[in-house]
């Protein structure tokens, strides 16, 4: 799309730029809506480095910093412990949802000459439009015994059906002689989705495996619902505790013989823990917005 | 991409008998079956995750009909038929939840549906492509942020003892909260939508304006049309289509506001103002025990909620639109 953009611009002589008045009011707009944006996340990361002096409301930027809300968060553990929560989810989670995924979208890639599997596929699709209710999952996820596991905020969303058909619609579209002279020399199919398919996948494979990374790093309400034991608290349950509910957090102490960081900055720092992941792997999705692999998928 | 040389012959004559794809429709369906017995290790397991994960819950909702008790399960606790239903619309709590649903739906159709629109016409006439591409990098982000994230940093900038408050006391207005304002709180909501969602909505936007041939603008600014003029003529109505899909689907989803959003704002809040119907579920249910009527209004949302949906589609159809299915 921004090919097209750039072209439309470099190759536009009759396009002659806008009088200085409005590019005054654009650059004001554009200017505003940045700042909304980004100030509030830079004040919270700011404040969360904040010495206590400067811990206060009204402070619209510290000029005096400290790490001792980070030195005693690390301290306390609670924070610390749903911080490896949230990584081993996400990281188990999105391996096994998108070995699944992909998986499911291979077998269900040629429903012509498989029996059954356009049935399959129109079951799957059906269940974007309905779903059963919080109570009845809550509900199989009791029965299941995965009340209070780790397991009940990765296996029930398991595989998307969104991307699900991202991943098969990319699949279709794969070189079909390659795909069909290593069946003719008798690779099966297994063989050929490990070593054509997948390889061939690995752009459409990083989008998802992000999405579904980001989804199981931001589950919030699942862990409500399945998780009573805070030991087994994903990050998003803890900051929920500690910023919203206004809860103590345990511990959080530099040392003995010191007073503690001000809560003020011990929340902000709990956020910025909570989102630094999504910040970092933040650069790598936005590879994808403009290569059109992201618009694909936006649009199905 | 090695291949047996044992598999090969064996092949080699089947390639001779006839085209490959052509023979391999062939066959009675056993035959197909066996033949396509590989792929079936492929969607077995997925198809059985969507069985158990989707379909079976649904029979869960049996619950709706009964006076649930966990302790009796399923099959102790007796039918009530339609009781549970008859609490429920006789509760104005019910109707306080439809109410407010109902409201911030449409304040959200009103300000949060046409911000992308608005954003991708400002975005897409900036000359400079790296100013651009600079901003899209912002404001998609909070997209990826989670509602916890985004409704802690709205805490700390416009809650109680936050950011503005601070500064508002500082030149002597005190007491100034607007997270836990019950009157103004459905814009907040709206607010916060526009704010996490805008940015990332404006995608599909730009994919419409990309589609437009160039020569189109060419033609209109040799016959003199203005910058102004071209968008109102030429972009705008080429994203009128996309619009009126994602305008009908919203109307569609029109008893689903932000669950999570509005989860974690409600205890602030307090009901009256900030309880919708998936918030109901939660606290009536989860929370109060009330398992049989809490099902019952789940069931009824969701039954109303796919009707509008299919509905919705229906109608994106007619309209010349692709639907989404």
């Amino acid at each position: 799309m921004t090919a097209l953009a750039q072209q439309r611009r470099q190759g536009a002589p009759w396009l002659s730029p806008p009088s200085p008045w409005i590019r005054a009011v654009k650059a004001v707009v554009i200017g505003l809506i940045v700042i909304t944006m980004l100030y509030p996340l830079v004040y919270v990361i700011a404040m969360s480095f904040a010495a206590p002096s400067q811990a206060r409301a009204g402070v619209v930027f510290p000029t005096e910093f400290s790490l001792d809300a980070y030195r005693a968060i690390f301290n306390g553990g609670t924070v610390t412990q749903g911080l490896q929560n949230s990584l081993f989810i996400t990281l188990t989670g999105t391996l096994l949802s998108l070995t699944a995924t992909s998986m499911l979208a291979w077998g269900l890639a040629r429903t012509r000459q498989v029996p059954g599997a356009k049935f399959v596929l129109v079951m799957i699709l059906a269940t974007m439009f309905f779903s059963a209710g919080i109570i009845p999952n809550f509900m199989l996820v009791k029965y299941l015994g995965l009340l209070d596991s780790t397991w009940s905020l990765i296996i029930p969303g398991l595989i998307s059906a969104f991307n699900m058909i991202v991943i098969r619609n990319f699949f279709q579209g794969l070189p079909e002689e390659l795909i069909e002279a290593a069946r003719i020399d008798g690779a099966g199919e297994w063989r050929i989705f490990l070593q054509i398919v997948l390889p061939l996948s690995k752009p459409v494979l990083a989008v998802m495996g992000l999405f579904y990374a980001v989804g199981y790093w931001n589950t919030y309400f699942n862990a409500l619902l399945y998780i009573n034991d805070s030991e087994k608290w994903p990050i998003q349950v803890v900051l929920q505790q500690y910023v919203l509910a206004g809860v103590q957090i345990p511990g959080a102490v530099v040392s003995p013989d010191q007073p503690p960081p001000p809560g003020v900055t011990l929340q902000m720092a709990v956020i910025v823990l909570a989102t630094v992941p999504i910040l970092v792997v933040y650069p790598f999705l936005q590879r994808y917005f403009t290569s059109g692999v992201l618009t694909g998928a936006v649009k199905g | 991409m090695s291949v047996d040389t044992a598999a090969r012959p064996e092949t080699r004559t089947e390639r001779a008998s006839g085209p490959s794809a052509a023979s391999k429709r062939k066959g009675t369906l056993r035959q197909r079956i066996w033949r396509e017995r590989w792929t079936y290790t492929f969607i077995v397991p997925g198809a059985l995750f969507f069985l158990v994960f989707a379909y079976v819950p649904m029979l869960g909702n049996i619950v709706a009909f009964q006076q649930y008790s966990p302790f009796r399960g399923f099959t102790g606790s007796p039918f009530v038929g339609f009781a549970n239903f008859t609490v429920l619309l006789e509760d104005p709590a019910v109707l306080q939840a439809l109410e407010n649903t109902l409201v911030i739906a449409v304040l959200q159709l009103v300000f949060a549906f046409p911000a992308p629109i608005a954003l991708a016409l400002l975005l897409n006439s900036l000359l400079s492509e790296r100013i651009k591409r600079l901003v899209q990098t912002v404001v998609y982000l909070p997209y990826f942020l989670s509602w916890v994230i985004v409704i802690s940093v709205w805490q700390q900038v416009l809650g109680g003892g936050g950011l503005v408050a601070g500064l508002l006391d500082g030149w002597g207005v005190s007491g100034f909260d607007a997270m836990t304002n019950a009157d103004t709180f459905k814009l907040l909501v709206v607010a916060q939508n526009i704010w996490k969602d805008c940015g990332w909505g404006t995608i599909i936007f730009f994919a419409a304006i990309a589609g437009i041939p160039n020569d189109r603008y060419e033609a209109a600014a040799i016959d003199g049309a203005s910058g102004w003029q071209r968008t109102w003529h030429i972009t705008l109505p080429a994203l009128v289509p996309v619009a009126t899909l994602l305008l009908i689907l919203n109307i569609g989803s029109i008893l689903t506001v932000g669950f999570e959003q509005l989860l974690l704002q409600q205890p602030m809040v307090g009901a009256e103002a900030a309880e919708v119907l998936d918030t109901f579920v939660y606290f009536r249910g989860v929370l109060g025990g009330q398992w049989g009527v809490a099902t019952a209004a789940g069931l009824l949302k969701g039954v109303i909620g796919t009707i509008l949906v299919l509905s919705a589609n229906k109608i994106a159809k007619r309209l010349g639109g692709e639907g989404i299915y």
